[in-house]
């Protein structure tokens, strides 16, 4: 008999509300409440999963501010960490992934999108800061499949072209996700650079590695 | 089309006083560009204020718009604090590693005195010179950037929403010695020949910050720091929103704003109307790519968004143009500017 699936809305509504308003002591009662219950994959998606992606949609719509979904991203990942998952609790079906800034210097992008993923209880490698040979190394090195890439500076962004021709020549087929300001700003870019998919912001990060992985 | 009555200087001071010129001025925000003009690397050009100084030139003969960019970059400002920067063959320098490593750090920092720090010293010898060549015919633009903002470069922008949030005191402490240099190193720029500051403040911005967090610190920042500014400001998000807080921008005393794409161009002007006046709306990123059509297309909608009236100075939303942008983007868009842009607006309704 399959379980039935619990709705855990009003949880997840609450988890946004004290992420919002940064109640941390609400925020660990409800997290110690909703581990009590439930198993740790149904915590992340349907409890921190969808309070996360309501955040990010409406910074998106300019309802939230970036400081908002930071500071919302940051307590998720306390949270995150601040219990012992078992080892079955990420998602143990996809292969490999890295995530790192390409080129530039600036971290922020890639910190909230790290936390996003983790809190939706996807294993990643964070690569930190790196240009496109050291992207290259890790990538052959760790086998890595799903490649996401956080740029803020246009001509970052436009040099994962180079990255794509170097995974082509190579023969890897490694699916890039790319993300950050000039992508925004220009719809096309992520075509452009050769790129598989566009996150526009945290939650969409995980959107797009699911929607590459059926592509693999 | 009929040729140009007044110079660059007296369109741009009809339309900040709300009155409508000739036709719409046209600022192109050009850095890079001119290391492109000399044949010389990005940072080869940025060495040398006589370098900027004849690319400026160049570029204002080049494309005919109104305005000289005596702006180098935003980390320079990083540099007079102590930091480095990070040249590049193919876009703008960057800001290297964070000066202030914890916030304690902020209890021991001193702002940078402008007189005795070298790369402020090219800058404010380039806007001199360019003064001299362009009197006062030309506005020549001086650029800071905002006390609320610089932390970004000083302790990198997650260290520093951490202490926005969670560390009032040293926040504060900060901002009060941010504000000094701010001051300073604004009013040091009208000395020198600037005939307005764009005071650079993203993180004000709707998009980074909520209001409610913005009116407890940023504002109070801006006003303070604006006051003592003795020349014309422009507020600018670089980009980010700014629909929300345009009243609160219209408090500080700045003269212009600067809009993005990502507010409705009529409702801000609507919101501005004979108050201050709107400088925008065109996305640079993706100007790279302009057709003369989508050059063309882009400057009409806005200028007829926002042109009636005077108060609207066409150029980008983010206040550089980026090194990919081709000449033929440029000169198109300043074409279509000086067709279009011609008072008084019939067309546009
Ligand atoms: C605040 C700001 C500043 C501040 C602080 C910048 C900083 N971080 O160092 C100041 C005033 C200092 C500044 C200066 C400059 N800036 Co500025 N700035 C901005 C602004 C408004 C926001 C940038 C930001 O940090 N946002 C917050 C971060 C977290 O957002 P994010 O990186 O976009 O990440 C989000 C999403 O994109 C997404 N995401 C990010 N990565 C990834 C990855 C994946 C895989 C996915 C799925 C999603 C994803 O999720 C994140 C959270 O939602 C942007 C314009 C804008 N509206 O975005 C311009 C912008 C970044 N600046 C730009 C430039 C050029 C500069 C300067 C080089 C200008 C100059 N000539 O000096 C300097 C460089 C400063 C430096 N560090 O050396 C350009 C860059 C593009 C270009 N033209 O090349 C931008 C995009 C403006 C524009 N429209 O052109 N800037």
């Amino acid at each position: 008999m399959a379980a039935k699936i619990p709705d855990l809305t009003p949880q997840s509504r609450q988890l946004e509300e004290a992420l919002l308003t940064v109640d941390r002591v609400g925020l660990v009662a409800l997290f110690a409440e909703c581990t009590k219950s439930y198993s740790p994959l149904q915590v992340f998606e349907q409890v921190i999963g969808p309070a996360l992606t309501r955040i990010g949609d409406a910074w998106e719509r300019g309802e939230v501010a970036l400081s908002e979904v930071y500071m919302a991203s940051r307590l998720c990942e306390e949270l995150v960490d601040s219990v012992a998952w078992p080892a079955n609790s990420v998602r143990g079906d996809l292969p490999p992934i890295g995530l790192a800034v390409f080129e530039d210097y600036h971290m922020l992008g890639k910190r909230i999108v790290y936390a996003f993923l983790r809190a939706a209880g996807l294993e990643v490698a964070d690569y930190g800061r790196a240009v496109a040979d050291e992207v290259f190394e890790k990538v052959r090195g760790d086998g890595v499949q799903i490649l996401l890439l956080s740029t803020l500076m246009l001509r970052s962004a436009l040099r994962v072209r180079d990255l794509r021709s170097r995974f082509d020549a190579e023969g890897l087929d490694v699916k890039i996700i790319v993300g950050g300001a000039p992508y925004r700003f220009d719809p096309q870019l992520w075509q452009e650079v050769g790129a598989d998919a566009m996150g526009r912001n945290g939650p969409d990060a995980i959107a797009c590695v699911e929607a590459v992985v059926q592509r693999l | 089309m009929t040729s140009d009555t007044l110079t660059p200087m007296q369109r741009t001071l009809a339309t900040l006083g709300h009155r409508e010129p000739d036709r719409v001025p046209v600022f192109l925000p050009l850095t890079l560009h001119g290391a492109k003009e000399l044949g010389l690397s990005i940072e080869q050009y940025f060495a040398e204020p006589g370098n900027v100084v004849e690319g400026q030139l160049r570029l204002l003969t080049k494309y005919g718009h109104d305005c000289i960019y005596g702006f180098f970059f935003a980390g320079l400002e990083l540099m007079a604090w102590g930091g480095g920067v990070m040249f590049f063959d193919d876009g703008p320098p960057n800001a290297a590693a964070p000066v202030i490593h914890r916030p304690e750090d902020i209890l021991d920092l001193v702002p940078p005195e402008v007189a005795e720090t070298p790369c402020l010293l090219d800058v404010l010898s380039a806007q001199r010179m360019l003064k001299s060549e362009v009197g006062d015919d030309v506005p020549i633009i001086g650029v800071v950037i905002s006390p609320f903002s610089l932390p970004v470069m000083q302790m990198g922008f997650d260290h520093y929403l951490d202490l926005m949030l969670e560390t009032p005191h040293l926040f504060e402490r900060l901002m009060a010695l941010n504000e000094e240099f701010c001051v300073a190193w604004a009013n040091a720029q009208l000395e020198a020949g600037a005939t307005a500051i764009v005071y650079f403040d993203p993180v004000a911005s709707p998009t980074i910050v909520p209001r409610q967090r913005y009116l407890e610190t940023g504002h109070p920042v801006a006003m303070r720091t604006l006051a003592r500014i003795s020349g014309p400001t422009a507020v600018h998000f670089a980009s980010g929103r700014c629909m929300s807080i345009i009243g609160d921008v219209i408090d500080t005393g700045a003269a212009v704003i600067g809009a993005s794409t990502l507010d409705d161009l009529s409702s801000v002007k609507d919101a501005c109307r004979t108050k201050v006046a709107v400088l925008g709306n065109m996305d640079a990123i993706q100007m790279r790519h302009w057709s003369q059509e989508a050059a063309e297309s882009t400057v009409k909608a806005s200028i007829a968004a926002a042109g009636k009236g005077g108060g609207f100075i066409l150029s980008d939303i983010h206040g550089e143009i980026p090194w990919q942008v081709p000449d033929e983007v440029l000169v198109d868009i300043v074409s279509a500017a000086k067709r279009w842009g011609r008072y008084p607006l019939d067309w546009a309704h």
